[in-house]
């Protein structure tokens, strides 16, 4: 398949022209992703080639967006809406909460909600407050919500065709700090990554490290880093929610070690729930605890101390070397 | 407005013929007799919580018929029953009240969505429908009824302002009952009058009589033939009193003013209609009582039916939730049938 070596952010950019060349339902809607193309220029271009009514500056209201959005479905439209940072999404989560997740349900599965919502999220850009956050648990806890979190350029584009083409409300977080500093090659055309599959992004033998989205690059540099000293399996979900357990367990049950990475404060977090699902289905294939290398309970910090909050390469060397010595 | 009941002047109204304005009625009273019969069956435990409607039918009625089939409305709970103005079943909305999955429907049967619980949030959903038929090129309109308390909500700043923004054909209608269970509207906002808040959207805000059906019909049709006119949404502010608890489980004696309360039940929107249909000629006592008996008939069908549904299947759980669904809900189903086996 012919491919093209496209950053992180180009690669969505590319499947949402190529999204809504391919469907006329399909729309794109959000804060300044029309005159400007978004902040992160996202949505460049989109509104030159397929007109200002699908690609839509709406007014600056994140719950207006996702309001909006179940209504656009009502009428049959396919709303692709952008909240412009994690923490800018929250005031969405009240439609997300009330509506998105349920209203499949209370209408008896009759009718459907194809929204996807698409941010960037997460640490190490060096922004003010409140640009940095990982708010997926939030999301990932709401029944009737799918969550996708892409690692890579190809899997940016193939993960957000997926969550297009869906029935039900898919909400698609982007690895900002990868924007621009990851380039890869992404497959040119119809590129479609299955939502519910994850990815070994590498082969090992003694531990599993489980990460998605920011934290993979950071596992594999781990797993880098720890040489001949372990062979390290890295398991990207690429989609948080449905989880892929065959994957996470057929890893575990090789490894009988697994460390799970998330940049999202501790308590409560998607770690939290592998280490959940690895304790009732796992435990005869475990040599030794599940460890969490997260955020900390704490807000996320001014940039001068992000360094200091974020997992390290150097955090999950020192949790997989205690494993290993368990 | 026209004012009240006896001060309607006893000439055509504009664009109702005496047989619509029987209709009228008819919708009236089916309205009605669901709410009082709906009392008592809470009160049998028949039905469980349930936001009492009495006084509040003027509005559904005169705003629903202002419409085409092809619109769509949002009710609140407020509005539970708006459905029948459009065929649904009674036994499917007593059904929701009860609980039970067979008070689901498909919105897109009925042109009506859901009846949205929490405060004000649908509005940005018929703003997303309006506003996705007007680009469809479809002449549909929305509109969506709240209550003076959802006035102070965010959902419905935003839903308002989208729809003023994006020319959305809808109407965003207002029921003040003055009252958001015991909070009144002095303590709800500061504005003189809540039509005014449409000045901030740029939509024209009207008053109405909301006991006065063919007051509220005709603000609506007006409302709505700017909608289709691309001249975009319209609000409503359709005042009246809620003479009743705001649901079953309120106690309004400590916080209401029980005189006022009885001087409005006198004043009430059904009575007052009835009352202009005789002075008209319109409504002799045989018609009336067939309305009346036609209305409690549909109400006593309609309770027998709900209550020989028999119990959901849980899988029901399950099975609605998402079109694409996990695999864990075969294996949370399965597990849950086993546990219900072994009970």
């Amino acid at each position: 398949m012919p491919t093209s070596e496209l950053t992180l952010v180009e690669a969505i950019n590319d499947c949402l022209h190529h999204e809504l060349g391919r469907d006329r339902n399909v729309l794109v809607m959000g804060e300044d992703v029309g005159r400007a193309g978004g902040v992160f220029r996202a949505t460049a271009g989109l509104r030159e080639t397929f007109g200002e009514d699908r690609c839509v500056d709406t007014p600056l209201a994140e719950a207006g967006i996702l309001g909006t959005a179940v209504g656009l479905c009502m009428a049959g439209w396919r709303p692709v809406c952008e909240m412009q940072y994690d923490a800018f999404s929250y005031p969405c989560l009240d439609q997300l909460i009330n509506h998105v997740g349920r209203y499949r349900w209370r209408s008896g599965g009759t009718m459907e909600f194809p929204i996807t919502v698409r941010m960037p999220y997460g640490g190490g850009v060096r922004a003010p407050e409140l640009h940095d956050d990982s708010p997926e648990a939030y999301y990932l806890h709401t029944p009737g919500v799918k969550v996708a979190i892409p690692a890579t350029p190809a899997d940016a584009k193939g993960l957000l065709a997926a969550a297009i083409r869906d029935p039900d409300p898919v909400v698609v977080f982007e690895p900002k700090l990868h924007y621009r500093t990851m380039r890869g090659a992404v497959p040119d055309g119809e590129h479609v990554v299955a939502l519910g599959r994850a990815r070994i992004a590498r082969e090992g033998s003694d531990v599993t490290v489980v990460a998605y989205g920011a934290m993979v690059p950071v596992a594999e540099q781990a797993a880098a880093a720890l040489g001949a000293e372990a062979s390290v399996e890295v398991l990207d979900l690429r989609t948080l929610k449905p989880l892929d357990e065959d994957a996470l367990l057929a890893s575990v049950a090789k490894t009988g070690r697994a460390v799970v990475v998330q940049e999202a404060p501790r308590t409560c977090g998607y770690a939290a729930e592998i280490a959940a699902v690895l304790a009732e289905k796992a435990i005869l294939d475990l040599h030794g605890p599940v460890l969490r290398v997260t955020g900390y309970d704490v807000p996320y910090p001014y940039w001068k101390l992000e360094d200091a909050y974020m997992p390290s390469v150097a955090r999950v060397v020192d949790a997989v070397r205690k494993l290993l010595a368990f | 407005m026209i004012g009240d009941g006896a001060a309607t002047p006893d000439s055509n109204v504009d664009g109702l013929s005496d047989a619509d304005l029987v209709e009228l009625y008819r919708q009236l009273v089916l309205l009605r007799t669901y709410d009082e019969r709906s009392l008592v069956y809470h009160r049998q435990g028949r039905i469980g919580t349930y936001a009492i409607f009495w006084n509040h039918e003027a509005m559904q009625v005169g705003a629903v018929a202002a419409l085409d089939d092809d619109d769509w409305i949002f009710p609140s709970y407020r509005e539970s029953a708006i459905g029948l103005l459009r065929g649904m079943p009674a036994h499917t909305v007593l059904s929701w009240w009860r609980g039970h999955p067979s008070g689901w429907w498909n919105p897109a049967d009925y042109n009506v969505a859901s009846i949205c619980v929490p405060i004000g949030t649908h509005v940005p959903h018929a703003a997303g429908l309006a506003w996705g038929k007007k680009l469809r090129g479809e002449p549909a309109c929305a509109i969506a009824f709240f209550g003076d308390g959802a006035t102070s909500e965010g959902s419905f700043h935003e839903g308002a302002n989208f729809a003023g923004v994006l020319k959305a054909p809808l109407v965003l209608f207002c029921n003040n009952n003055q009252w958001a269970i015991s909070t009144p509207l002095e303590a709800q906002t500061a504005a003189e009058t809540l039509a005014d808040k449409a000045v901030g959207y740029g939509m024209p805000g009207v008053r109405v009589d909301g006991g006065d059906v063919l007051a509220v019909h005709e603000a609506t049709r007006e409302a709505v033939a700017r909608a289709r006119a691309g001249e975009g949404p319209t609000f409503i502010e359709a005042v009246t009193y809620r003479v009743a608890p705001h649901a079953t489980a309120d106690d309004p004696s400590v916080y209401i003013d029980q005189e006022r309360v009885e001087a409005e039940r006198r004043r009430e929107c059904v009575g007052r209609f009835e009352g202009y249909l005789q002075r008209r000629g319109l409504l002799p006592d045989e018609l009336r009582d067939s309305i009346r008996e036609g209305a409690a008939q549909t109400m006593r069908d309609a309770i027998a039916r709900a209550e020989a549904e028999p119990d959901p299947d849980p899988a029901l759980l399950f099975t609605p939730a998402l079109a694409a669904p996990p695999r864990s809900f075969d294996h949370d189903l399965a597990e849950l049938r086993r546990v219900l086996a072994d009970k």
